[in-house]
């Protein structure tokens, strides 16, 4: 288990109070001139040696996206932008820090403009964390009056405003390109890329957009080195990771973990067990609903960070843990699953729209036993003709979980689901194809 | 995507009133000279506040003007949303998590609590019209499961039980206390917390 002293987010479980005085306490803002006198490439540097990911799911390097934005600024403003659009079910790390953190997010909003050279900064939370965004503002506005924002942040002569933009329930917004669209007062749909939005972003200026959990946990690593954050977890998935264990655990919780802990320490250890016992594990969603499930067996010696959970076709994307026991019914779980990218679909690329749609209405069909079993491959087929052909990767991510169910989980799709799709029973289901068959009057 | 109407009975006119004429002229400032359009968003909701929870189409004519863009536009934006609501919720508007980690901790059970309480079938009003309540996509309060949203405000960790009364509570026009109903602090693990004990117990 990771040790206290090297957790980042000391007030997790809000135990010392979210306002200024209690975080200078755990050490923010103490010195946050001394860093940004270290200059620009000393910070992009810092935070590539960390070798920190993005903490929003694709978990790009950080350090990498900051040194894309120009080096010098134009005639266009740099921006900035927050990701606090967490949507993925499965998810809910960023509420915390908004909510019991604020003015690490904040302090790491100052360093990171700083180093992108943005003098304004937009944090866009979904609309439907409101009072938690309202926490967030208490914040913004006791750093305003205490001079760690507005012009010469911090005696740090950098300028900076920091401005929350509210969503209104569109998972799609969490998406960066969408997102930008939001804010411009647009509907939520992505962009093309390339232009990425690090040279033609928000406004069409250059722009860069990182997840609250990335920035939050910036002005730590500074303080203590990238080395530091480094010799944490592993290779290339280094430093700490906020997981949310939800489910079917005798407790669920959100805590803050090494990379690469062992799966079964997470559930065994601080979610107090799987509800039945472990041998009552059926399977585990690893991070957020977009990332395939994987079974009990592979469970076991499971350890959880980007690298190892790509091998197992999984993702670690935002860490949030789906533990799923023998009572549910696992088809049932996944069409839900398909039925919340139906609702979320922007509706733009006509391959998600539809085959959003068409996923959900046959793995509905499937937990009733309804299906033919020529449909388990025609499931399969229409999961490979929605992935990778449209704009952005709510496509991927809405197929791969039924990839992951039709990998794993065949055979019980497979004894639901058996009769022969050339009629011989009189049965009434108007979708298929042959049911003229069926029609004594034909 | 799902399917939005906008109601069938629309008033003539909205306005704002002079405390969200304020608020709306703020929030056009956090954006950038010529980008009002920015602020469409927010206007909407404070629209939705203003007029008991719901956006109807003279709200979004208004707002056009005044941010001086096409009409399209903020219906577009209105209609792609789905947290504006485009008819009468009611004063308390439940909107009940049931994605597939409430769904395994018995979020049905909620569902089957608001149609005894509120109305058989969603987005439908009581029958003293205070309250609906609908199914919706995860609210990202997963370790909190089942939850559910009135408002603005979470009640999280709950079950049958415990919804009826904070259902009964808002059908007496009371507001019931949000948080967890189970008495645990937060985000921890109940009983059986393992991190920073040193702060827990400071």
């Amino acid at each position: 288990m990771l040790k206290d002293q090297d957790r980042i987010f000391q007030n997790l479980y809000n135990d010392l109070g979210p306002d200024l005085t209690s975080s200078q306490k755990r050490g923010d803002w103490v010195n946050t001139k001394e860093i940004t006198d270290k200059g620009r490439d000393w910070i992009i540097n810092e935070i590539k040696d960390s070798q920190l990911r993005g903490r929003g799911g694709a978990g790009f390097p950080t350090g990498l996206k900051w040194s894309f934005a120009p080096k010098e600024v134009g005639s266009r403003p740099h921006y900035l932008v927050i990701n606090g659009d967490e949507s993925e079910p499965g998810t809910c790390k960023d509420r915390d820090i908004l909510r019991f953190e604020p003015h690490k997010l904040i302090e790491g909003c100052l360093i990171a403009s700083y180093a992108i050279q943005a003098h304004v900064c937009y944090i866009y939370i979904r609309g439907e964390y409101f009072v938690d965004g309202q926490k967030l503002q208490v914040a913004i506005d006791e750093a305003y009056e205490k001079k760690l924002l507005g012009k010469n942040a911090a005696g740090t002569g950098w300028d900076l405003d920091i401005y929350i933009h509210y969503g209104a329930g569109a998972y799609i917004c969490g998406e960066e390109t969408a997102l930008l669209e939001s804010i411009e007062g647009k509907k939520g749909q992505p962009r093309l890329k390339p232009p990425f939005p690090a040279l033609i972003g928000l406004y069409g200026c250059p722009t860069i957009i990182n997840n609250v959990e990335t920035i939050a946990v910036v002005p730590t690593i500074l303080r203590r080195g990238g080395k530091w954050f480094a010799s944490l977890g592993r290779e290339k998935n280094t430093g700490t990771k906020i997981f949310c264990i939800s489910g079917n655990v005798n407790n669920p919780c959100n805590v803050e973990e090494e990379m690469n802990i062992p799966l079964k320490e997470l559930i065994e250890v601080h979610a107090g067990g799987v509800i039945g016992g472990w041998d009552n594990l059926q399977a585990v969603i690893p991070g957020g609903s977009s990332m395939p499930l994987i079974p009990k067996d592979k469970c076991e010696t499971l350890t959880m960070d980007f690298d190892s959970l790509m091998a197992e076709k999984s993702g670690l994307g935002t860490a949030g843990v789906v533990v799923i026991n023998k009572d549910q019914d696992i088809i049932k779980c996944m069409a839900r699953i398909a039925r919340f990218y139906k609702h979320e679909s922007c509706g733009q690329c006509t391959p998600c729209r539809e085959g959003s749609g068409w996923m959900w209405r046959m793995l509905e069909r499937m937990a009733k036993g309804e299906a033919s079993k020529d449909e388990i491959d025609m499931l399969g087929d229409v999961t490979k003709q929605i992935e990778g052909h449209t704009i952005c990767a709510f496509g991927e991510g809405s197929s791969w979980p039924v990839q992951g169910l039709l990998r794993h989980f065949k055979d019980e799709i497979k004894k639901r689901n058996k009769f022969d799709p050339i009629v011989k029973e009189n049965k009434n289901i108007p979708y298929l194809v042959d049911q003229h068959l069926l029609d004594k009057n034909a | 995507m799902s399917l939005r109407r906008p109601a069938k009975n629309q008033p003539e006119n909205f306005e704002f009133n002079p405390s969200s004429l304020e608020e709306a002229k703020s929030i056009i400032a956090k954006y950038p000279e010529g980008k009002q359009q920015s602020a469409v968003m927010a206007l909407l909701y404070i629209a939705q506040k203003q007029n008991d929870n719901w956006i109807p189409l003279a709200a979004m004519k208004y707002i056009a003007k005044f941010l001086d863009m096409p009409y399209i536009k903020v219906y577009e934006v209105a209609t792609f949303y789905s947290m504006y609501n485009l008819s009468p919720v009611g004063k308390y508007f439940v909107q009940v998590c049931t994605t597939t980690p409430c769904m395994i901790r018995g979020a049905n059970k909620l569902v089957e609590a608001c149609k005894e309480k509120i109305s058989e079938d969603e987005s439908v009003l009581s029958n003293d019209k205070s309250c609906s309540w609908m199914e919706v996509e995860c609210l990202g309060a997963c370790v909190n499961a089942p939850m559910m949203q009135i408002n603005d405000d979470y009640y999280e960790d709950l079950d049958k039980e415990k919804t009826l009364k904070i259902l009964d509570k808002i059908l007496n026009g009371e507001k019931p206390t949000p948080g967890s109903y189970r008495g645990r602090i937060n985000n921890e693990p109940e009983n059986n917390r393992k991190t920073l004990m040193d702060l827990k117990n400071a």
